[in-house]
């Protein structure tokens, strides 16, 4: 530390200016850009969506000529290349919890509603600003994936699909957005819950817990139900083929929207009403 | 300025600040003086509107700190709580605070130079010792060259140099007008830093009063005296009121009267005196005077409640 001047006189700051959305926007990124941990995460979660999809083609390719024919029948090259939809979306969902969870466990959240006390335009700032990020970063490595695992598939004729195919595009990128909503959704859970450990536990509840444990319901119900989960609608936004007993990439998309969106007006009442 | 009316606040069922009112006016600077626990930590919160009031009323220089265009140019608070992201660099998290403002990024820089953070400033704020994370504070509330400056405990942590830098800081805020509240529990900083006080007491206003007033009202009337006719000089002071109680070399310490009393008195029952000294009570004295019963108070209702 170097030493005070013993002369101490604040000088005077000549602009002064407004709490805007904007620079609230641009406050948030800095937040997002200036902590480590979150830069690897992101990283992580790149790596993670193009790694999986390409171990996944080198495994089928080499292991093709011993498959029965139904296991064959049961590799789809686009579930090949969105395999790393899954993995991403943890690590989007755990940085999403984390981004408004810190907040609260080192107490900065206090400097935060300091600078902007209306409180609401932080949330925003912060939702808009990682949803941008998430599919700005996926975007580009569910397109990476699709193409690379096709290069390394390029000898099975069975496995090959174009990315002008009926609906191939559509996945592609929906597994793209997908992820971003998750994001988002986590983000909201994070506000609700204000604790790191406890929001990814309920994250993980509802995203990985509740759609086996639907198994355990009669069949009908089981059917009738488990469409309407948030996993299970947004689902249909990266998948190809419509499936018995789910909803339409467009159904299951705006379902899966709306349950972000009740996540997001919760977190912004809670956000609004509650001490910190 | 800041204007507090019935100011109160409960959690659950326990009251931290109970029907608090006062004024905290520009140009000087107010500590804000109260045992560890008085609920003055909560005030300051709920100045900010960082906690809600379950009844009464707070404004900052006119307004809800919430309705502010510009709260950093109103508000420069340092909480008690640490409130900086631990795995961000103090730069980085000044620089946040500025961006909702506008605030360029020079003025960061020069906040950090001012409280002596420029070597440090790129290091992630978890690896700061107390002091630092005292300073990084003092920087926050200065950032946006605030007409109120509001800190809790500013000099917790800090060295005698980084003590001697605060006061000097404070004072110099106060004469360019603004307002300056500082809070501490303890009476012996409080007197060296501040013209006005307002102490509380289990989130209970008990004084608000200039430092001279709260010396001279908390100080008991205790005069030593002493004289080679004792006993017909209690006979003359004796009243309602006033009691007497040895003291040492055959002194005696009369409470309840002030030595012009006494000397007056004296003097018209022709008594001669050899001493009379007013016993003038230390600030840490006077304060736990004030304060006493209130913690007294408080310590017989946690035993009762456990």
């Amino acid at each position: 530390m170097s030493t005070l001047a013993p002369n101490v006189r604040l000088p005077r700051l000549e602009v002064t200016g407004r709490v805007a959305f904007h620079r609230v926007l641009l406050s948030e990124w800095t937040k997002l850009r200036s902590v480590r941990s979150t830069k690897w995460s992101l990283f992580a979660g790149v790596l993670l969506t193009i790694a999986f999809p390409v171990l996944f083609s080198f495994v089928t390719r080499s292991h093709w000529g011993s498959m029965s024919p139904s296991d064959r029948a049961g590799r789809h090259p686009l579930d090949i290349a969105l395999a790393g939809v899954n993995v991403a979306q943890l690590a989007v969902a755990v940085l999403g919890v984390l981004l408004i969870s810190a907040e609260y466990s080192t107490g900065s959240i206090r400097s935060t509603f300091t600078a902007v006390p209306k409180r609401l335009p932080v949330l925003w700032a912060k939702l808009l600003d990682y949803a941008v990020v998430s599919f700005v970063l996926v975007l580009p490595a569910v397109l990476v994936s699709f193409f690379a695992s096709q290069a390394i598939l390029h000898n099975i004729p069975q496995l090959q699909i174009s990315f002008s195919d009926p609906g191939v595009a559509r996945s592609v990128i929906g597994g793209a957005v997908y992820v971003m909503l998750v994001g988002t959704f986590a983000l909201a859970i994070g506000a609700i819950v204000r604790n790191t450990a406890g929001g990814i536990a309920t994250f993980a509840a509802i995203f990985f817990v509740l759609p086996p444990l639907m198994f355990t319901l009669p069949t009908s119900w089981n059917n009738a139900i488990s469409q309407y989960l948030p996993s299970e609608a947004g689902r249909q936004i990266f998948s190809l083929h419509h499936a018995a007993h789910t909803l339409t990439p467009l159904t299951g998309g705006l379902v899966f929207v709306a349950y972000c969106a009740a996540a997001i007006a919760i977190a912004a009442v809670l956000l609004v009403r509650r001490d910190v | 300025m800041i204007e507090a009316r019935d100011l109160t606040k409960d959690y659950g069922s326990k009251r931290a600040v109970d029907g608090l009112s006062f004024t905290v006016q520009p140009g000087v600077v107010t500590g804000f003086l109260g045992p560890n626990g008085s609920g003055k930590s909560t005030t300051m919160r709920l100045i900010l509107g960082l906690d809600a009031t379950t009844r009464g009323d707070v404004t900052v220089n006119g307004r809800h700190y919430r309705d502010h265009a510009s709260p950093l140019h109103e508000v420069g608070a340092l909480l008690e709580a640490r409130s900086v992201h631990t795995g961000r660099s103090a730069y980085n998290h000044l620089l946040a605070l500025a961006q909702t403002h506008g605030i360029p990024r020079g003025r960061v820089s020069e906040v950090i130079d001012l409280v002596g953070l420029h070597e440090v400033a790129r290091k992630r704020s978890g690896q700061f010792s107390l002091g630092m994370g005292q300073r990084l504070g003092i920087a926050a509330a200065l950032l946006g060259d605030p007409k109120t400056v509001m800190l809790d405990e500013p000099v917790n942590g800090l060295d005698p140099e980084g003590i001697h830098w605060v006061r000097n800081l404070l004072k110099s805020l106060a004469s360019e007008g603004r307002t300056v509240f500082v809070s501490s529990h303890l009476m012996s900083e409080m007197a060296l830093t501040a013209d006005h006080l307002i102490v509380i007491g289990r989130g209970r206003l008990i004084a608000d009063t200039s430092v001279d007033d709260f010396v001279a009202r908390a100080s008991q009337k205790v005069v030593v005296v002493r004289s080679p006719a004792l006993e017909s000089l209690r006979e003359a002071l004796a009243a309602p009121g006033v009691s007497f109680e040895p003291a040492e070399r055959g002194a005696l310490e009369v409470h309840g009267l002030t030595a012009e009393e006494i000397g007056d008195a004296a003097a018209g029952a022709g008594i001669a005196l050899h001493e009379l000294t007013p016993q003038q009570a230390s600030l840490e004295e006077a304060f736990m005077n004030l304060t006493r019963d209130e913690v007294e108070f408080a310590t017989e209702m946690e035993k009762a409640v456990a």
